[in-house]
């Protein structure tokens, strides 16, 4: 329904004051229940570095000149923003959509885009705050240096954009909550564990190292490697083109799917 | 002027096959009060959630004062407010939150003094700070009704408002809508409580199977039907009636005897003078004019 939006000049028809109410909604959502969406999974995070470094450190070095732990810290960072920035958008629009509240937005005048950007850049914050508080405190043991602050930061919003889409995506084709559930434990928790968090990708034998490379997340998390330590196993140029990529694909399918009411509208 | 409404050949089949609205056209006047009624499955919702954008029409077009609810959806969606059937909320919030959510929406961010002039309207004002998983069932059909306010628009449709509320509440939903209309909004009313649209409203539509049956005055519907039930208690009542007593003898209802009598042809002196003749000494009498629900099932009765 929003179609006739982008061809009429964007700026002069996007609707300002409804996208940033929708955002504010959607960032005040997480934050009034912040020790569930933000400080349980940096402890949780901080658990995992606490245990891996604990048996790994010094048996394992997957980049020369650095620690484990220093390896391990941005993996985690990420594997953090992954998981929020997909929690957020999928819990709050799937919440939505169970308990009916979903229709307050869409009779309102906001087009597919503003929805999908509220939705989007909610969750981009979100994993951005759980993976920011996860580096202050990991600093503590190895150090705040970042090498490479703008690829850093490309990597980190990227990743969370790419994940707040997906997670949009997946409330508007989950039918209940049992669906979202599947998809995040055999699809986004899979994939998270097998790209390079806790290991290099190099370190694997080659057969595995084919398989990884069709792992999205795995480009994402060596390129914020690249941005923290300057070590990487990619190009990190590729493996940002390939995330930027990654998101424009995605965003345009969510797009798609709101624009035409896709189990949302009858 | 513009009509509040004007909806042309408009038609929803689903994708499962279903045809929930045929070809339905109507225009709704500025400033009436117009009921839409139906049985369940009518069509009514169906006709709603296109006009609110929730339900895309598969054939002909709606406008909401001018706005194609397609075309120019924004517009459109900017002058309805509908006040949806279902207690939907977001929990997480407290009910001043959701209503200057749903201004903002709307791109409206300083109408503090609209949302506490609804809320004093609705009895709400004490419950502003309250969350919406903490309010009652009614109080949250309440809610819904200032939500649907916020933006001010001008035709306001209300989905069964009182479905499921108690009498205070629903008396109290009558004088805010009837408050409404004198303002100058169009009411837009659907109800399974036909009493409320006889004494609400000015014109009435009546939906079947996705078929808009009949659409006319509030008078016109009531005068098409031109029955008035007569019924009385008597002592010394024949035990087999005569003929002329017999024709338009509806039965008995405990210590009543009831007569079906058409306002044009018979007249209740008649149908006394003919008891007195038959020996039957009157105790009481009492006389139902037809009501919109007679009406109502005459349009939509099963063949």
């Amino acid at each position: 329904m929003g179609g006739k939006t982008l061809m009429a000049p964007l700026v002069f028809s996007f609707n300002w004051g409804g996208f940033s109410t929708l955002l504010a909604k959607e960032i005040r959502r997480f934050a009034r229940v912040g020790t569930q969406t933000i400080v349980t999974p940096m402890v949780t995070t901080l658990l995992y570095l606490l245990v891996f470094v604990q048996v790994l450190e010094g048996r394992y070095s997957p980049a020369e000149g650095f620690s484990y732990a220093q390896f391990l810290v941005p993996g985690l960072m990420m594997m953090a923003v992954i998981q929020n920035a997909f929690a957020n958008s999928s819990s709050s629009l799937l919440q939505a959509k169970m308990n009916g509240s979903v229709t307050f937005m869409l009779i309102a005048p906001l087009s597919a885009l503003e929805i999908m950007l509220a939705f989007v850049t909610a969750a981009v914050v979100r994993g951005l705050a759980v993976g920011v508080g996860l580096w202050l405190v990991a600093g503590f043991v190895v150090g705040w240096d970042v090498l490479h602050p703008f690829w850093a930061l490309g990597f980190l919003l990227s990743t969370g954009a790419a994940l707040g889409v997906l997670g949009l995506i997946g409330a508007i084709i989950a039918e209940k909550f049992d669906h979202m559930s599947a998809f995040q434990n055999f699809v986004i928790l899979p994939l998270t564990f097998l790209s390079g968090v806790f290991w290099s990708v190099q370190s694997l034998p080659p057969h595995w190292q084919t398989v990884s490379a069709l792992n999205p997340l795995l480009y994402m998390i060596d390129g914020f490697r690249y941005g923290i330590m300057g070590v990487s196993d990619f190009v990190p140029a590729f493996s940002l083109a390939f995330s930027v990529g990654f998101v424009v694909v995605l965003a345009a399918l969510a797009w798609w799917m709101l624009d035409r009411g896709w189990r949302l509208r009858g | 002027m513009l009509p509040a409404l004007q909806i042309n050949g408009l038609g929803k089949t689903y994708s499962g096959g279903l045809t929930a609205l045929d070809s339905v056209s109507f225009s709704v006047e500025q400033g009436e009060f117009f009921a839409l009624l139906g049985p369940n499955g009518a069509g009514k919702s169906t006709l709603i959630n296109i006009l609110a954008g929730l339900v895309k029409p598969s054939a002909g077009n709606a406008l909401v004062n001018g706005a194609d609810v397609q075309a120019d959806w924004r517009q459109a969606r900017k002058n309805l407010g509908v006040v949806p059937q279902e207690l939907a909320f977001d929990p997480f919030f407290t009910v001043r939150e959701v209503l200057q959510l749903q201004a903002g929406y709307f791109g409206l961010r300083k109408n503090r003094a609209w949302q506490d002039e609804v809320l004093g309207e609705l009895g709400l004002a004490d419950k502003a700070n309250t969350r919406m998983r903490g309010l009652s069932g009614g109080m949250k059909r309440r809610v819904l009704i200032a939500q649907a306010l916020m933006h001010k628009p001008p035709v306001v449709v209300l989905d069964e408002p009182t479905a499921g509320v108690d009498v205070e509440l629903r008396q109290l939903l009558w004088r805010f809508a009837k408050r409404l209309n004198q303002e100058g909004h169009t009411i837009v009313l659907t109800t399974h409580y036909l009493e409320e649209a006889e004494n609400l409203c000015d014109r009435v539509a009546i939906l079947d199977k996705g078929k808009l049956l009949t659409l006319q005055t509030t008078d016109e519907l009531l005068g098409s039907h031109p029955w008035r039930e007569v019924q009385v208690i008597a002592a010394n009542m024949p035990s087999e009636l005569p003929a002329v007593l017999a024709k338009n003898h509806s039965g008995r209802d405990g210590q009543w005897w009831c007569w079906r009598l058409n306002t044009q042809e018979d007249s209740v002196a008649q149908l006394l003078e003919q008891l007195r003749l038959a020996g039957a000494v009157l105790q009481d009498i009492r006389t139902r004019e037809p009501s919109l629900e007679d009406v109502f099932l005459k349009w939509v009765a099963k063949p």
